[in-house]
């Protein structure tokens, strides 16, 4: 997308639905929104199908609205439940297979610096932890090792949700879900320590529980992505279908979670910490 | 046996999977051709073709894709001022717009919107027996034509700016903005020949309900009732 592509042609307006024209209106296109701005414009994402109460959606919703430039951003996806609300969103989004966001974000990406090279595209991958620690699991590794310059969201819901509850890399061990009744035989992988071990410039872990941190950690992904190299952010974003969570708790579930053993991780590296600080100096200045 | 009898495509239903007609031996028209219901005509008869079949069956409506509706690049304009003053010629006719292809789930108001994975519930709820793609990209009016033939009885006519589409009952291939015009000129000659449409007595152009209640929605923002345009 790009902002000259949100003029509706002339005399056709009024035969927008309605959602179109609140888009082009009062849609975030083209300025920096705040989390204190939420409720007073109109989100990229707002119905989905996914089921009520769910966390996924709540994270999906705050992090589509804290991209720093949503006109400018591709989101790459693949099977799993966040994609039922991701590709819902007025944002392109591109369906990878299960297994190979990250190379076709790759692509993505190489291809759009070579078509335009005085704009910063923004490709961000989201897909669950299925889709990025387990069967896409090398595309993530390699896109890593290269260095890739875009973002990785793992909608880290510790189970296969979409297809009713296989245990999935990031299931804790123990952990029985309802497609895996032995319980897990081996540890969560550590993900943040693969990051690490790679190179990842920005790597975070957190939950839905804070909208401000979700924005700020969001923000900072996408923005060292653009110069410096790969970032990761690892959300909790539990399913309360599967772990049998009831709705109007699973935001406790998440405050709970946060405190024992998720916390909010942020790793940086010296080069996105400088970048970060020379465009915060520059946008003040 | 092999069945030697040409494959027709016409207006359905046809069943859950109809075969996309290329695979049945429909081929796309050259520059100058155009396709009814299956087999290639002069662009001149495809025309007349469409323009008797949107005055004369029910509720014609047009689904203008995001290639008209956006004004994403020079000469989009000049092509939705095409499509309106084609609109102007068809009484009764309402405009439902394809504003993009993203799913739209849990549920779509089918009086505002056509969505390419579902196109049936608009073209069910509006009881539309004849329809205009316009500017929407071809993969997606290609899977779109196939379910409405599949699921309904809606005469499907195409306007295609590039190659023309084999899954609709009338197509014209590379159609700008000049092709538009002919057709609504070729509309404007059968009136003149005696042809009365079948609303004959209703304005060009009829706003669904939800287009009402939007257009209201918007005056009331604007104060004055101007559109913002
Ligand atoms: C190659 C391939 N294998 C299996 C599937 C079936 N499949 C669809 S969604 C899914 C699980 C998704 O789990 P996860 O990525 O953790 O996302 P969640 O639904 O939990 O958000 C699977 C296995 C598929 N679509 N493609
Ligand atoms: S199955 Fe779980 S993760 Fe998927 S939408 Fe439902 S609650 Fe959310």
């Amino acid at each position: 997308m790009a902002l000259r592509t949100l003029n509706v042609a002339p005399g056709f307006m009024r035969f927008m639905p309605k959602e179109y024209q609140d888009l082009v209106e009062k849609g975030p296109f083209g300025r920096q929104i705040k989390v204190t701005d939420l409720g007073t414009f109109k989100e990229v994402l707002e119905e989905h199908p996914m089921c009520e109460g769910c966390a996924m959606a709540f994270f999906i919703r705050l992090s589509l609205a804290a991209l720093p430039n949503p006109e400018h951003t591709v989101m790459v996806g693949t099977a799993g439940c966040g994609r039922l609300a991701i590709s819902q969103a007025a944002i392109p989004f591109v369906y990878g297979n299960y297994c190979d966001t990250n190379g076709v974000a790759t692509g993505l990406k190489r291809g759009l610096q070579i078509r335009f090279p005085d704009q910063h595209k923004d490709v961000v991958v989201m897909a669950g932890d299925g889709g990025l620690s387990d069967i896409g699991f090398s595309q993530v590794m390699h896109s890593w090792f290269r260095k890739e310059k875009f973002t990785t969201i793992m909608l880290d819901n510790e189970v296969y949700g979409n297809t009713g509850g296989q245990e999935s890399g990031m299931t804790r061990k123990g952990e029985v879900v309802k497609m895996a009744p032995l319980g897990k035989q081996f540890e969560k992988i550590d993900m943040l320590g693969l990051a690490q071990t790679s190179g990842v410039a920005y790597i975070a872990r957190l939950t839905p529980t804070n909208p401000s941190r979700v924005f700020s950690t969001i923000r900072k992904a996408v923005l060292i992505a653009r110069e410096v190299g790969p970032t990761y952010v690892q959300a909790y974003t539990s399913c309360n279908i599967e772990y049998s969570i009831a709705p109007e708790k699973v935001l406790d579930d998440a405050r709970q979670v946060e405190k024992e053993r998720y916390g909010f991780v942020e790793i940086m590296s010296d080069e996105a910490k400088a970048y970060l600080e020379r465009i915060d100096a520059e946008s003040k200045a | 046996m092999i069945n030697s009898k040409p494959y027709r495509v016409v207006p359905g239903p046809e069943g859950l999977l109809p075969p996309a007609a290329a695979t049945c031996g429909v081929v796309l028209p050259e520059k100058g051709e155009g396709l009814v219901l299956g087999s290639l005509q002069s662009e001149q008869d495809t025309l007349l073709v469409m323009a008797r079949e949107l005055l004369t069956r029910k509720n014609p409506t047009i689904f203008p894709g995001p290639l008209v509706l956006w004004a994403w690049k020079e000469g989009v304009a000049e092509k939705a001022a095409s499509v309106l003053e084609l609109a102007d010629e068809i009484p009764g006719v309402r405009i439902i717009p394809m504003p993009d292809y993203r799913p739209i789930y849990p549920k779509i108001d089918p009086e505002a919107v056509i969505n390419p994975c579902h196109p049936n519930l608009t073209i069910w709820h509006n009881k539309i027996e004849v329809c205009v793609f316009v500017g929407v990209h071809c993969h997606f009016a290609n899977i779109t034509l196939k379910m409405i033939r599949a699921g309904t009885n809606c005469y499907t006519i195409t306007l295609c700016h590039e190659a023309g589409h084999e899954d609709s009952m009338a197509s014209l291939p590379f159609c700008g903005s000049d092709q538009v015009r002919a057709l609504t000129e070729a509309i404007r000659q059968l009136k003149r020949e005696g042809l009365r449409p079948r609303y004959a007595d209703t304005p060009g152009i009829q706003l669904t309900p939800t287009q009402q209640t939007v257009l209201s929605g918007l005056a009331w923002q604007h104060g004055d009732g101007a559109l913002a345009e």
